[in-house]
């Protein structure tokens, strides 16, 4: 195929999926408008299983096995980054020299911390009452922690970070999510279906049948993803450099 | 489009966005995606989106920033060591 021939038919396509979705466009429902087809069912569903956020009964019940994918695509996504910025053969480990941190920084840091950790853990608790879930509080709390690079230095950084540890924990976490969902099988329904257990009283921690428990799973999950991603990309940052000798 | 809260926050996403790619250092422009980011989460809340929100002020406006600057920070040690050594 020719260049000409090849532009004539990317043209053609191009302008195909744009007139496509322009007609789309104008078959929209108005910007704000009251007509909700989907919005009234997934709330009408959420309030059914007495699940007092309705994102997180879409997330965890609804569409749990959407977010399986989702959770797939972290954990490959971590697992990769794990892989290719590994210490390669003529790489070696320099210890970062401790640096003197400006005193309001040092301050400033070291308050915010607990109150971050904490606010991160609030948000995966009540993922299934306010806004907010596993995903949300999971990445708040796990950045949270590095407010200590911050505040103090590396090492005090690496020293409640294990990064291993947390590897373990993101794989347990990742586990205990499709676990969880086979459970519904064993008991003779379907995967990931929330019918295993009681339903609770509205609106308090314990409702919402498996949404907790699946939120719990998804929280512990991203967070020590995040910590795992963040301690490469800092390892590569701070820590690792070439051989000196070789070119 | 009749709330005026909504415009005006449309309108500051659109202006920090034209600034992240208008700004062409990276380290500057992290910083500016960090805000782009509280903006883009500003406006998901107005727009009643408030899970969404959330993920954003955390993704966008302290996770990739943060990466950003990290790998910036790899790629200069890099050259700086090559410059070091060359003499």
């Amino acid at each position: 195929m020719t260049r000409r021939a090849r532009l004539i038919v990317l043209a053609l396509g191009g302008a195909g999926l744009a007139a496509l979705l322009i007609a789309a466009c104008f078959d929209l429902p108005r910007f704000g408008g009251p007509w909700h087809p989907y919005g009234d069912r997934a709330v009408h569903a959420s309030l059914a299983r007495r699940t007092a956020n309705t994102i997180a009964s879409v997330n965890f019940d609804q569409r749990a096995f959407d977010t399986v994918g989702e959770m797939s695509i972290l954990f490959a996504s971590v697992l990769g980054t794990v892989v290719l910025l590994r210490q390669t053969r003529d790489e070696k480990r320099a210890l970062p020299q401790p640096e003197e941190v400006a005193l309001p920084v040092r301050r400033y840091a070291l308050v915010v911390l607990p109150v971050a950790f904490v606010a991160g853990l609030y948000v995966i608790a009540h993922g299934q009452l306010s806004p907010g879930g596993g995903f949300q509080g999971g990445v708040v709390a796990a950045t949270a922690l590095h407010l200590l690079y911050l505040g103090a230095d590396y090492r005090a950084l690496e020293r409640i970070r294990p990064v291993g540890l947390y590897e373990i924990c993101d794989a347990l976490a990742a586990c205990a999510y499709v676990v969880t969902g086979l459970a519904g099988v064993l008991a003779g329904t379907a995967f990931l279906a929330n019918t295993l257990l009681p339903y609770g009283t509205f609106n308090t921690l314990s409702s919402g049948g498996i949404v907790p428990v699946l939120n719990a799973a998804i929280g512990m999950e991203v967070a020590c993803a995040v910590v795992v991603l963040l301690a490469r990309f800092l390892d590569q940052a701070v820590e690792i450099e070439e051989e000196s000798g070789k070119p | 489009m009749d709330d005026p809260l909504i415009v005006v926050v449309l309108l500051l996403v659109a202006a920090t966005a034209t600034a992240a790619v208008a700004v062409r250092d990276p380290v500057r422009q992290a910083l500016v995606l960090s805000v782009l980011g509280v903006a883009l989460a500003l406006l998901f809340t107005v727009a009643q989106a408030p899970d969404v929100g959330l993920s954003q002020l955390a993704v966008g406006s302290a996770l990739t920033p943060l990466l950003v600057m990290l790998s910036v920070r790899k790629v200069r040690r890099r050259q700086g060591d090559g410059k070091g050594r060359a003499p």
